[in-house]
């Protein structure tokens, strides 16, 4: 961005850097060796769909795509923020089958020019006691963080295991590019695949 | 002071009475001080009083407003009256209002200038990141501030930081306004400003190290009466630690509707700085040190 466009206020939308999830399949690995936590075989790709039928067309392009191989067709899903979630299902051994659907739904969404509208991808791991984890994959970061929802009890807030998200943190860090900054590991509450 | 059975703390007691020596020593400068301006004594005097009293008299209603809490029902908060209930009936003390701030950072305070009027108020923040063994921890450390009437002893701590500041602005202030008549005046001025300034930091200084020993003393009794140290140490670290910057916040919320860029929601993405928030309390070693070794004497 030049000095100008800083002045002015004009600021080119961050094209989002992809090919990091293909690390995903051999932190998978690592996380059911040590932590013991499986892949669910669901991943999800969560955006803001513009209004148009430019956008409706990619998007249906992009489910045709995914179900030509006569697997579980890719579902859409809209949530109450507004985000659409492409969820697709694969055979739960099959982590790096379902990575790459994910990268192809995210790199068709970049190359019709859609990238901006990108706000996360994620895949769902089950651990030992039946808890969830997602890793949530940031396209403009580049980054993967993890999160953990803890299902509320009666009369308690939603909450989330930190001390899990750390362990996973400390034990991908050789392996996935994870956000630094703890401030942005957002929650993503409801998200497919997650209680 | 009502009896409960929050162990009561010789320490503590030794502390507050050195703490409020050197405090004494502060109140006789400000008044000698005051003496030497002569003329707005007892103004400087009564307006001070009056504004630590209401501080005093209306600190629960102050700080629940300046946090945005709204007190609570059994009905709202069934589990969090449910435990502050027993700990309550374990401490033989009154029970406290409650009260819930809606905030992500995760904190708890007690304030109120009796255990008759206190509150305790906890934020959303805190609820949702520890558990029913650290939330138990938490609320035992505030109603042993409760218990050990803490907010009116710091009160009475403050009060000589209070005066001097007021007293710092009022000689500025009346150094600008007066006409200069000689040039004695102006140097009796800065000299007030000079020695308020000084009272006013040592003032800070020793009701800072009163209230750091405050807050492991807290801890202590809070630990005893639960008799699980854990609890609290590991609510400490959630805490305190970097866990904390950890938001519990949708990433959906954040994102701004064009999706144009991501901005850290947090201040420039650096989280809180909590040390700076908690400058009054002990480093986190210090207190894990201090249930350390509460842990150990409930082993013997």
């Amino acid at each position: 961005m030049g000095f100008l466009d800083g002045i002015l206020g004009r600021k080119k939308p961050a094209q989002p850097d992809l090919d990091q999830i293909f690390q995903l399949p051999s932190a998978g690995i690592t996380l059911q060796a040590s932590l013991d936590f499986t892949p669910v075989g669901v991943g999800s790709v969560a955006f803001r769909a513009p209004q148009g039928r430019a956008f409706a067309e990619v998007q249906q392009e992009i489910q045709d795509l995914l179900d030509a191989d006569g697997g579980p067709k890719v579902e859409a899903v809209t949530d109450d923020f507004g985000y659409t979630w492409l969820v697709v299902r694969t055979d739960p051994s099959d982590l790096a089958g379902l990575v790459t659907d994910l990268h192809a739904i995210n790199s068709t969404l970049k190359d019709t020019g859609f990238g901006s509208t990108l706000l996360c991808s994620l895949v769902a791991f089950r651990g030992p006691k039946g808890e969830t984890l997602g890793m949530v994959y940031l396209f403009k970061q580049g980054k993967f963080y993890p999160f953990v929802p803890k299902p509320a009890g009666a009369g308690e807030q939603p909450g989330r295991d930190n001390i899990m998200e750390i362990q996973v943190r400390d034990l991908l860090t050789g392996e996935l590019s994870i956000e630094p900054d703890l401030g942005r590991w957002f929650a993503v509450w409801g998200a497919p695949g997650l209680h | 002071m009502a009896k409960t059975r929050y162990a009561s703390d010789p320490g503590l007691t030794r502390r507050m009475i050195a703490t409020m020596g050197g405090l004494s020593v502060l109140y006789v400068i400000v008044v000698v001080l005051l003496i030497a301006l002569g003329f707005s004594a007892i103004f400087v005097l009564v307006i001070a009083g009056g504004m630590i009293f209401a501080q005093w008299y209306f600190s629960d209603s102050m700080a629940l407003r300046s946090m945005k809490a709204h007190v609570v029902t059994p009905e709202q908060a069934p589990q969090l009256h449910g435990m502050v209930d027993r700990l309550c009936v374990l401490a033989d003390m009154p029970k406290p209002r409650l009260a819930i701030a809606d905030t992500d950072i995760p904190n708890a305070f007690a304030t109120g200038r009796s255990p008759e009027r206190s509150v305790v108020c906890v934020t959303t923040g805190l609820l949702r990141r520890v558990d029913r063994d650290e939330l138990e921890g938490v609320l035992s450390h505030e109603l042993s501030h409760v218990a050990h009437r803490d907010v009116t002893v710091m009160t009475v701590a403050s009060f000589a930081a209070i005066v001097a500041g007021l007293l710092i602005r009022t000689a500025m202030w009346g150094g600008l306004m007066r006409d200069r008549r000689d040039n004695n005046t102006a140097l009796v001025f800065l000299a007030v400003v000079v020695v308020s300034a000084l009272v006013y930091v040592l003032s800070y200084v020793l009701t800072a190290s009163l209230s750091r020993y405050r807050e492991l003393s807290a801890d202590r009794a809070g630990a005893l009466l639960t008799g699980n140290p854990n609890g609290l140490a590991s609510a400490l670290q959630k805490i305190s630690g970097d866990i904390a910057q950890i938001p519990t916040r949708d990433l959906r919320e954040m994102e701004p509707v064009s999706s144009l860029a991501f901005f850290p929601a947090l201040g420039r993405g650096r989280g809180f700085d909590l040390a700076r928030l908690f400058a009054s309390h002990p480093p986190l070693d210090k207190r894990m040190e201090n249930l350390a070794k509460v842990a150990a004497e409930l082993g013997q």
